[in-house]
């Protein structure tokens, strides 16, 4: 099942990096297009910048960097970029419980999303669960990974934690997922049983 | 000296003043009222000579590079009637009216307009204008009235009664040729050129040859005014009869000045790269706006976008009454014949949405990442402005495992307890201790000797996993023994996903 276009939201743990890697691994790979990613200068000075080099090389694309000063312009240049449909994703990461970043906002973004076809990424690093347009809704947070195949002592393949709190169209859920940087694949570990997972299951696939 | 007396208002013209600056000779007046000089002060004169001949002379330091400042902003200011300006001296502008007067309704309504506006402001204006600037020169300093036109059939025979000195020579040439009997530019064009040419041989390669300059100023010799901005080749201008006082009409004429830009720029198949807003102010000032596009662009709306946001930016005071839209940097683009494809597709090009976003929050805050050749983390990506057309990105970099985050400055940590010469086990950031669970490295970077100095220490990364799964990577900055100060720092520089 084709994941659409549409604005996710995603609830990060503090210097968790694990939200960054669950809003790229939903990138489509197959459209080589740049991506457009808006931090706040406050999430910029208290979880760093993107690397290039730590990016999943399959995306293979290059990103347009926009350091926002407040949360009003970082959403406004999101919403800039969702008009662009030759973008491939917009990754939005917005620190605390702005007031700008209200119902109206998220809506608008889901419904630029929509429109244009750019399926749009909002990072909340330390903010709170509040009224959101977004139409799926995350939390995650790293877990120990899994074994590395050849050193027992160094980590391997990173394991994420996902709670799908709220969404439009499927049902919630827990469930934990492995990512694969190099296939740019992931995977669920400890399924539960549960019709939301197996549905999740083929949509990760 | 009249930039002095709009600034203080409540100065009593009829007492004598005079604006004095500290010279290689001591004080020397730079400029005097009209009351010091019926006292018998003159510009030019020492302060202690002046006050002898008129002891009641109040004093005040005059200010040269407000007055140099300010005569810049006037000759931005002319631009209003002519693209083509430039400063003269340090109390004259110089205007290319070739093809211009026809706007202002004919030579005479020119002048008379220009000179209307210099009287608005409060300053005096003596103006000329001739087919040659040594001419208008000349009869703009030394003419009988304050507006002269002089065609080039009367250049001759009005240049001909004025004193050599309004040929722009120096004061030494003035003092010879006066000297020798030639007291007016007539005298001296009457005498062949070649008699004279052997007394000013030193002066020969010089532009204050006093021949070269008559000769100038004849028209003989080409002269053209070197112009405030370079060149102006597409621009697109407009006059309101009403000032306008409100930012929102002007988008309207912020179209209208891009919908001609645009058909300019067509007709000669260019685009644009680089633009300029500017409105003129009644009181002189004016307003600029500059953008800057990614790629070429001749679409109106776009042009309009760019500007739109930053118009509310501009203070209109007694309102704007003139604007004009210029091209700064100019690229070919020829015409595109729309595809069929081409009018489905809706919504911006990313080079569109580099300029929106550019335009609004700065074009230092857009920026895209370059891979650059180096094994240090922090050097080996280079984030240039979006606008910049860079090189496509290569995707060489390192074989290894990178952290997906980067700090911009690798924060320190304090490690509670390592292992010996090793990673550590347990360790302290912002405040909150964490375990380390799984580690890999290290990996060690060496600093790169042939450009940093040689205390600069080199660095063993891990990655390490806490016990919550969190990754990171730390590094150690240099090691115990290695005589590059003390016991080596750790460092966290960046975040595994």
């Amino acid at each position: 099942m084709h994941i659409g276009a549409t604005l996710q939201e995603i609830f990060a743990a503090s210097a968790d990096a694990s939200a960054i890697g669950l809003s790229l691994s939903q990138i489509d790979k197959q459209k080589p297009a740049p991506l457009l990613w808006v931090q706040e200068t406050r999430v910029l000075s208290d979880f760093g910048r993107p690397y290039i080099h730590g990016l999943p090389v399959s995306l293979g694309t290059e990103p347009i960097h926009v350091t926002a000063r407040n949360a009003k312009d970082a959403l406004w240049a999101m919403e800039e970029g969702l008009k662009c449909p030759s973008l491939s994703a917009v990754i939005g990461e917005i620190y605390g419980d702005p007031r700008a970043l209200d119902f109206t906002a998220t809506r608008r973004l889901a419904v630029a999303a929509e429109r244009y076809g750019v399926p749009a990424f909002l990072v909340r690093v330390g903010g709170q669960a509040d009224l959101s347009g977004a139409r799926r809704r995350w939390r995650v947070k790293s877990q120990p990974s899994v074994p590395h195949p050849y050193n027992p002592k160094a980590p391997g393949t990173p394991v994420w934690s996902l709670d799908l709190f709220r969404a439009r169209d499927m049902r919630p859920g827990q469930w934990d997922a492995v990512y694969d940087a190099a296939a740019h694949h992931l995977d669920l570990v400890s399924p539960i049983c549960d019709g939301a997972v197996a549905d999740g299951a083929r949509r990760y696939g | 000296m009249e930039r002095w007396r709009t600034a203080r208002a409540d100065t009593d013209d009829s007492l004598p003043l005079a604006l004095a600056s500290k010279g290689t000779r001591g004080t020397v007046i730079d400029a005097v009222n009209d009351a010091a000089r019926e006292g018998g002060a003159k510009a030019g004169q020492k302060l202690t000579d002046a006050r002898a001949i008129c002891p009641d002379l109040i004093i005040e330091p005059s200010d040269t590079e407000g007055d140099a400042d300010w005569l810049a902003r006037l000759g931005l200011w002319t631009q209003r009637w002519s693209p083509w300006t430039a400063v003269d001296g340090t109390d004259g502008l110089l205007l290319d009216s070739t093809g211009v007067s026809h706007l202002f309704g004919g030579e005479p309504a020119m002048l008379g307009d220009i000179q209307r506006r210099f009287d608005d402001l409060g300053f005096t204006s003596r103006i000329a204008m001739a087919p040659t600037i040594g001419c208008a020169w000349a009869l703009a300093h030394f003419g009988e009235r304050d507006r002269m036109i002089a065609s080039s059939d009367t250049l001759d025979t009005m240049l001909a009664p004025l004193p050599v000195a309004s040929l722009r020579i120096d004061s030494d040439d003035v003092l010879l040729l006066r000297r020798l009997g030639l007291k007016t530019v007539g005298a001296l064009a009457d005498i062949p050129i070649v008699s004279l040419a052997r007394r000013f041989r030193e002066k020969e390669e010089s532009r204050t040859n006093p021949l070269h300059r008559l000769e100038q100023a004849r028209g003989r010799i080409e002269e053209v005014v070197e112009p405030l901005i370079p060149q102006t080749l597409y621009r697109a201008a407009k006059r309101v009869a009403e000032p306008v006082l409100y930012v929102a009409i002007l988008k309207p004429i912020l179209a209208d000045l891009a919908e001609k830009l645009c058909r300019k720029l067509e007709t000669a198949q260019r685009g644009l790269r680089r633009m300029r807003f500017e409105a003129f102010r009644v009181d002189g000032h004016i307003a600029v706006l500059a953008a800057e596009t990614a790629a070429v662009v001749r679409t109106p709306d776009h042009i309009c976008r760019l500007f739109a946001e930053r118009l509310e930016t501009l203070d209109a005071g007694f309102g704007f009454d003139a604007f004009a839209l210029t091209a700064l940097w100019h690229e070919a683009m020829p015409a595109h014949q729309k595809g069929l494809e081409d009018d489905e597709a809706e919504g911006l090009s990313p080079p569109h949405l580099i300029d929106r976003l550019s335009a609004r929050i700065g074009a230092r805050n857009v920026r895209r990442p370059i891979a650059y050749p180096s094994h240090i983390p922090e050097r080996s990506v280079v984030w240039r402005p979006a606008l910049e057309q860079n090189p496509p990105i290569s995707t060489l970099g390192p074989e290894r495992k990178r952290p997906i985050r980067l700090f911009d400055h690798p924060e320190p940590i304090t490690v509670i307890y390592a292992t010996p010469e090793g990673p550590p086990k347990r360790f302290r950031w912002r405040r909150k201790l964490h375990d380390v669970v799984k580690v890999e490295g290290p990996e060690r970077i060496a600093p790169e000797w042939w450009r940093e100095r040689s205390t600069v220490r080199l660095r063993d990364y891990y990655q390490i996993e806490d016990e919550e799964g969190r990754r990171y990577w730390i590094y150690r900055n240099g090691l115990t023994d290695d005589g590059r100060g003390g016991s080596p720092d750790w460092f966290l520089h960046g975040l595994f996903a």
